[in-house]
């Protein structure tokens, strides 16, 4: 990518002119191709393509796409700077509000969010504004020309942040930002949560998240890994012998749901989080050359379910040599599958099979490994309280799939861990912990956000709760004498 | 308040060797310095080390710990990569990474007589726990046993903790000829006051324990060791079903009662990587025969 472009008067277009352009194609690896490496899939734009892709912004007066965003970026104006071809002022206004613009640009759910209320939206295709993001992003890793933007007088106030995940990175990125002395407590060797265990190379480069982790380290942001905070220390430790003078617990989903089929246990069958974790944080696609952690060496994978982690599970699975057939097996049809159509896409793309309206009965398995999935077909009914059609079984459809792996990918729940070790601290019966709007819990001086606290969702929403609790927590300890 | 970081952190993160001392039957002895992990650490806890940074995550039990130095002692036996090439470590390099304490500690309670087994490196699992009863009062007997007698470690230690401690080895070098067990059916058939009896050691001399204490409803702990990745229960793969119930040994464990445990399916599942164990292995000692022969030839 070349990083030099003459900035160019601004050209003189109507916004029928604007809605002509049409939005430029992301450039990808060919699907063959990538399905036999962990490079990351979609190559990004040149600068020419985005700037003219930028071009197809109307500026709108009260732009949609700003409140769709959950940290609020100042979308029209990033996109502005962009077409001018000042990419740095262009970083330098994403960064205002966004400490990882370069993950987002990749991982958010644009489609959902800023996208789907773009005003020309309604008429021609949105403008591509996730991959603006993510190309304004990587300019600015690339030229070098990172701008530590000016951080406030110390406070002399102290925060603990738990878990150095999209959350954790959010709340820290902006109470350093504002003074404050931060300190991120991580409970994996590596920060980045599940930036960098759960979401596989080929979709987030590792690279990526460790700039965008360095660049919260240049603001001041103090990370501690090797840290289990409710075993190393409790956060009433923290706060008592520690001098914190508050607390963000960011620590995410991460407790792994299993099915209750019988053979569950067999060798063989895993859950995502074992098997992502082996794969991306343990580096396990270099094994056995160059990494230690091994990882399953199976011919006939199925992953199980319909999400992003199962896409993530499965197109992992694609890449690594020895596998011949990886399936996805979901209960539901096409339309009810949560994963993003893009990442669906790109699995079809590289060849996974899905085998939709089938549900996994049982693990067949010959000493002690597993060699087959009885599956049931199922058909959909009424809709259910999530508003989706109900699967139900097909009588007598049962069938075997010859599979030697299954990965469970059918959600996760919230790590108990916290809760067990903080009295006073409430969680609902699902052992998410209880916050307000703003992230605050029935502790005071402690607050929580993103998955621990609804359940998991995505990187964005997660650094949304982020953004509102660092607020909060900001005016809390400014107002505590000290 | 003040804004200096605290001088209880180990902030630096590193994981020197202090001490290391070869002992019989490729097992080692290690003192790490670990302040955070010394500082918090109970008995049964263990942690999980990385060596560098292209390394395996492996879970330890910690057989002792200073809380005044900030270090703990780990027993080691070389038996894969990860632990062959800590061996070749010697005192003052550094690991990448120790992370705990983790695991719920030992539960210890008072006025009761503590049976405790241990087999070759599992004696030093049990070191903690035999102390943390003794230190309350508690009647301690330790078990321990070798192949034979030059390989047996910890002798002194344990005595040190224990009110007995009554020895077996395969060969009848020392002590009882036999195994651990040997000595445990026959305190049982004598009805010797017990307790509590605590078995670490390999999955079948756990078993046996448990099989041989179960007709005398004697309550019986074990310290399970499955794979495990990253100790916080978040991936499952150290799953162990006890009393027909799904658990994480890293967080519901270690320990559990030795009667409900699904010794088979804990057998089997520690088997889930072997031929890939095998196969890292191969290339590894074909690694090293290189650097010897291009050490010969230097020569």
């Amino acid at each position: 990518m070349g990083n030099e472009v003459n900035i160019a008067a601004p050209r003189k277009l109507t916004n029928k002119d604007r809605m002509k352009i049409p939005r430029h194609p992301m450039p990808e690896q060919n699907p063959l191709e990538r399905a036999k490496n962990f490079l990351e899939v979609p190559l990004g734009y040149t600068p020419e393509m985005a700037m003219e892709e930028a071009e197809r912004c109307l500026q709108c007066k009260k732009p949609k796409c700003v409140e769709g965003c959950p940290v609020n970026v100042k979308i029209p104006e990033f996109i502005y700077h962009t077409a001018m071809g000042n990419f740095e002022l262009a970083a330098q206004t994403l960064k205002e509000t966004n400490a990882l613009p370069a993950v987002c640009g990749r991982v958010c759910p644009q489609e959902e969010q800023c996208e789907v209320v773009c005003t020309i939206g309604a008429k021609v295709e949105p403008v591509a504004i996730g991959r603006l993001e993510r190309f304004v992003a990587d300019w600015e890793r690339s030229s070098g020309k990172i701008n530590i933007p000016e951080i406030s007088p110390s406070t002399g106030r102290r925060i603990a942040v738990i878990g150095a995940g999209p959350a954790g990175l959010t709340v820290a990125g902006d109470l350093a930002k504002l003074g404050h002395s931060v300190t991120i407590f991580e409970a994996l060797h590596k920060a980045g949560g599940v930036l960098v265990y759960g979401i596989p190379e080929f979709r987030l480069p590792k690279k990526i998240v460790e700039a965008e982790v360095n660049y919260l380290e240049r603001l001041g942001v103090q990370i501690r890994c090797d840290f289990v905070v409710g075993m190393t220390r409790t956060i009433d430790e923290l706060m008592t012998q520690e001098g914190f003078d508050a607390v963000f617990i960011g620590t995410g989903a991460g407790l792994p749901y299993f099915l209750g089929v019988p053979g569950e246990n067999l060798n063989g069958v895993y859950s995502a989080n074992e098997f992502l974790t082996r794969v991306n944080l343990m580096k396990g696609y270099h094994f056995p050359n160059n990494a230690d952690t091994p990882i399953p060496m199976a011919k006939h994978v199925a992953v199980i379910g319909g999400g992003n982690t199962a896409m993530d599970a499965a197109r992992t699975a694609r890449r690594l040599s020895w596998t011949e057939k990886v399936y996805i097996v979901y209960r539901r049809s096409h339309v009810e599958m949560p994963a993003r159509k893009e990442e669906i896409h790109h699995g079809e793309q590289e060849g996974i099979e899905f085998l939709l309206l089938t549900n996994p009965t049982r693990f067949i398995g010959k000493d002690g490994w597993l060699i087959g999935m009885e599956c049931q077909r199922m058909e959909l009914g009424e809709p259910d309280a999530s508003g989706r059609r109900k699967p139900i079984p097909i009588a007598g459809s049962e069938f075997i799939l010859d599979v030697e792996s299954a990965i469970v990918a059918t959600g996760n729940g919230s790590n108990p861990l916290i809760n067990k070790t903080t009295p006073g601290l409430q969680s609902n019966k699902h052992g998410n912990i209880i916050a307000d709007e703003e992230g605050k819990t029935s502790r005071e001086g402690v607050w929580a956000g993103g998955d621990i606290v609804i359940g998991a969702a995505t990187v964005i929403k997660a650094m949304g709760a982020g953004k509102k609790a660092a607020k909060s927590i900001h005016e809390y300890v400014m107002k505590k004498s000290g | 308040m003040s804004a200096l970081p605290s001088a209880h952190f180990n902030w630096c993160n590193v994981f020197r060797i202090l001490e290391k001392n070869d002992l019989a039957a490729k097992v080692c002895r290690y003192v790490i310095a670990a302040p955070d992990v010394a500082r918090k650490a109970k008995a049964g806890q263990f942690i999980i080390l990385r060596l560098y940074d292209d390394g395996e995550r492996i879970p330890i039990t910690l057989a002792d710990w200073d809380v005044e130095a900030g270090t703990i002692t780990l027993y080691i036996q070389a038996v894969g990569k990860t632990t062959i090439m800590l061996s070749m470590m010697k005192a003052g390099d550094a690991l990448m990474d120790i992370v705990g304490p983790l695991g719920i500690p030992s539960h210890v309670e008072k006025g009761k007589t503590l049976v405790a087994l241990g087999g070759g490196f599992g004696i030093a699992a049990i070191h903690p726990v035999v102390r943390a009863h003794k230190l309350i009062g508690n009647r301690t007997i330790s078990i321990i046993g070798a192949r034979t007698r030059n390989l047996m470690l910890m002798e002194k230690e344990m005595g040190a903790i224990s009110d007995e401690v009554r020895i077996a080895t395969d060969d009848g070098s020392y002590g009882t000829k036999g195994f651990v067990t040997t000595i445990l059916k026959k305190m049982l058939e004598e009805k010797e006051q017990m307790d509590v009896v605590l078995a670490i050691g390999p999955v079948v001399m756990m078993k046996a324990v448990a099989d041989l204490t179960r007709p005398y409803r004697v309550q019986t702990l074990v310290s399970l060791n499955p794979i495990m990745m990253d100790g916080t229960g978040m991936c499952g793969a150290c799953r162990v079903v006890v009393n027909d119930k799904m658990q994480f040994a890293c967080v519901d464990g270690p320990e559990f009662d030795a009667h409900h445990v699904d010794f088979e399916l804990l057998t089997a599942r520690q088997k889930m990587y072997s031929p890939q164990e095998k196969l890292s292995m191969e290339i590894f000692e074909k690694i090293c025969k290189t650097q010897e022969q291009r050490e010969t030839a230097a020569w």
